[in-house]
């Protein structure tokens, strides 16, 4: 009947070690990101040109000295693009995929394909600021070292944020729409958002819009923190209402597929 | 309503799944023995995915009972998970994993998984181990998704399309791998087009249609069943067929359709049988080609769901 030796399927269920399963799609998709070249371009490579670009060319009008100014805008950039952006894309993919059906059929919480997720943007942001603030320390960067572990708050609220956003949207809408609407929303909030120009550089009713922005809250609390080492903790509290609010909707709006 | 019996694999009854207007799953009741197959057959829009994606506790009936391995599958989700394979129709990776990654992610998530390696190898995914899913053929991945549905050992599975897109040889791994899963004690419930796949590989057959179920039983029941049975053989043309119409038992019909090609139809059991060959002897001719025919699941299937096409 079987070319199978008896007992080659004999049935033996079980859980795998819940630490062990999410590190695992951790770091899968921690993976993935890094190896997938789109994602390298909108996350690392569009920074560091911008970096580079904006402390060299006096394009925008900005303090001296320069790197100083641009750099921390730089690293808010970096995170939007790698929670936000690049996150949402793969996850409208990933759906249209199965993979999240395919997940959600193991034995691994359906907590995990969230918190999964958000760990592996989390190690993705990491290996950008890194990366992002060696060349900015290149090109002569010195951050305020009193400024350093607010902003490292600051950059996990702001992951957050924009994690629980990138869910909200890669989560519920077609693969195709997400990629539209993601590729849209960044361009503008880099443009208006706060993140190049300062919300001081905006007219009045628009720079109270923008600061009350992720994009906004992000890049002007790491600039004021890491310039000046005096930290804005309201941006702080814009980031986590955002990441609250958004986290909220995305639970009840995430679609497998 | 009474509990099922927890002897049942799967247990369904009455079960209702409504999209807006349309009644996707009309009330649809099965059963599913441990270590036995059973395969679900229907055209397109039938309602079989709604079914299997129901008993793996992705969609929530609008009413019904649904059992698997005693349990709900959507209230007993994380206790019922662990226990059962699930290959989703078309498969299911990132885009950019590769074979062996995914496979490895899976495995993961089981207590006592199967070998990996030896998974892959089984399933001739060895020499695609490194490429990326969307990288790989349409066989090459359904033959991954069946390794994710059975590496964490499960007691059912539930196998969507399983060889749709395979080529003859994947295919008839894949029913080998089925009939070992059955040998080794673990209930499959699949999903097909194949009517050749049904007959060969399911202990139960059910034909789906519209939500409903139309027609159960084995394959050999299900063929078997009604009266459309023949009879045919070959002889010198123009043989007197009166003596045998007056022999033959009430219900059955002789004719000649075409000069020396001979015709009975009507119920063929062993009686028949003897009364054809010995009017044959009072004709002093020898009956050739003689041959009962049975209808095929196919015939079956179009007879029961129609002969138009479905969208």
């Amino acid at each position: 009947m079987t070319n199978f030796p008896p007992g080659t399927f004999a049935p033996a269920p079980g859980q795998g070690r819940l630490s062990r399963m999410l590190l695992t799609q951790a770091r899968t998709e921690f993976v993935l990101t890094l190896r997938n070249g789109e994602q390298v371009l909108l996350t690392l490579l569009i920074p560091l040109g911008m970096l580079v670009g904006l402390t060299m060319l006096n394009v925008v009008p900005v303090p001296s000295p320069r790197v100083n100014n641009i750099t921390p805008r730089i690293l808010a950039l970096a995170v939007m693009s790698t929670a936000f952006t690049g996150q949402a894309i793969a996850l409208g993919f990933d759906r249209r995929y199965g993979v999240l059906k395919r997940l959600a059929a193991t034995a691994l919480p359906r907590w995990s394909l969230v918190v999964g997720r958000m760990l592996a943007v989390l190690g993705v942001v990491l290996v950008r600021l890194v990366v992002l603030g060696a060349v900015a320390l290149l090109l002569g960067w010195h951050p305020e070292p009193a400024g350093v572990a607010p902003a490292a708050l600051l950059i996990l609220a702001g992951t957050a944020a924009f994690g629980a956003l990138g869910v909200l949207l890669g989560g519920t809408l077609r693969a195709e729409v997400v990629l539209a609407v993601a590729n849209t929303v960044w361009l503008v909030l880099v443009v208006a958002g706060g993140i190049v120009l300062s919300v001081h550089a905006l007219p009045g009713p628009f720079a109270a819009i923008v600061t009350a922005l992720p994009s906004g809250a992000l890049a002007e609390g790491l600039n004021t923190t890491l310039v000046t080492s005096v930290t804005p903790w309201d941006t702080l509290g814009v980031l986590l209402a955002w990441a609250a609010g958004a986290a909220v909707l995305a639970a009840r709006t995430l679609r497998l597929s | 309503m009474t509990p099922p019996a927890p002897s049942a694999a799967v247990e369904v009854r009455g079960l209702i799944r409504s999209f807006g207007a349309v009644r996707a799953v009309d009330g649809l009741d099965l059963r599913i023995q441990p270590a036995t197959v059973l395969a679900l057959l229907g055209p397109n829009g039938a309602g079989k995915t709604t079914t299997v994606e129901v008993c793996e506790g992705f969609q929530r009936p609008d009413a019904g009972v649904v059992r698997v391995l005693g349990l709900d599958p959507i209230a007993d989700g994380a206790a019922l998970r662990p226990r059962i394979g699930v290959m989703p129709q078309g498969g299911g990776a990132y885009p950019g994993v590769r074979a062996a990654e995914m496979l490895g992610l899976v495995a993961v998530c089981a207590a006592r998984p199967l070998d990996v390696g030896w998974l892959l190898d089984v399933l001739g995914l060895t020499g695609v181990a490194r490429v990326p899913y969307k990288r790989l053929s349409g066989g090459q991945q359904q033959r991954l998704a069946l390794a994710c549905a059975l590496v964490g050992r499960p007691e059912v599975v539930f196998l969507d399309e399983p060889t749709a897109g395979m080529d003859p040889q994947a295919r008839r791994l894949v029913w080998d791998i089925i009939r070992g899963l059955c040998a080794d004690g673990v209930s499959v419930l699949f999903t097909t087009h194949l009517m050749e796949e049904a007959e060969a590989l399911a202990d139960q057959v059910v034909i789906i249609d519209h939500g409903r179920v139309v027609a159960r039983g084995s394959p050999a029941e299900l063929t078997s069943a009604g009266t459309e049975r023949q009879l045919r053989f070959g002889a010198r043309p123009g043989l007197e067929l009166g003596p045998l119409c007056t022999a033959l038992p009430e219900g059955c019909r002789a004719s000649e359709p075409r000069p020396g090609g001979y015709l009975v139809e009507g119920l063929i059991d062993p009686q028949v049988m003897a009364t054809v060959t010995a009017w044959c002897a009072q004709q002093g001719v020898f009956a050739e080609d003689l041959r009962v025919s049975r209808r095929s699941l196919e015939d079956v299937f179009l007879e029961l769901t129609g002969r138009e096409l479905r969208p």
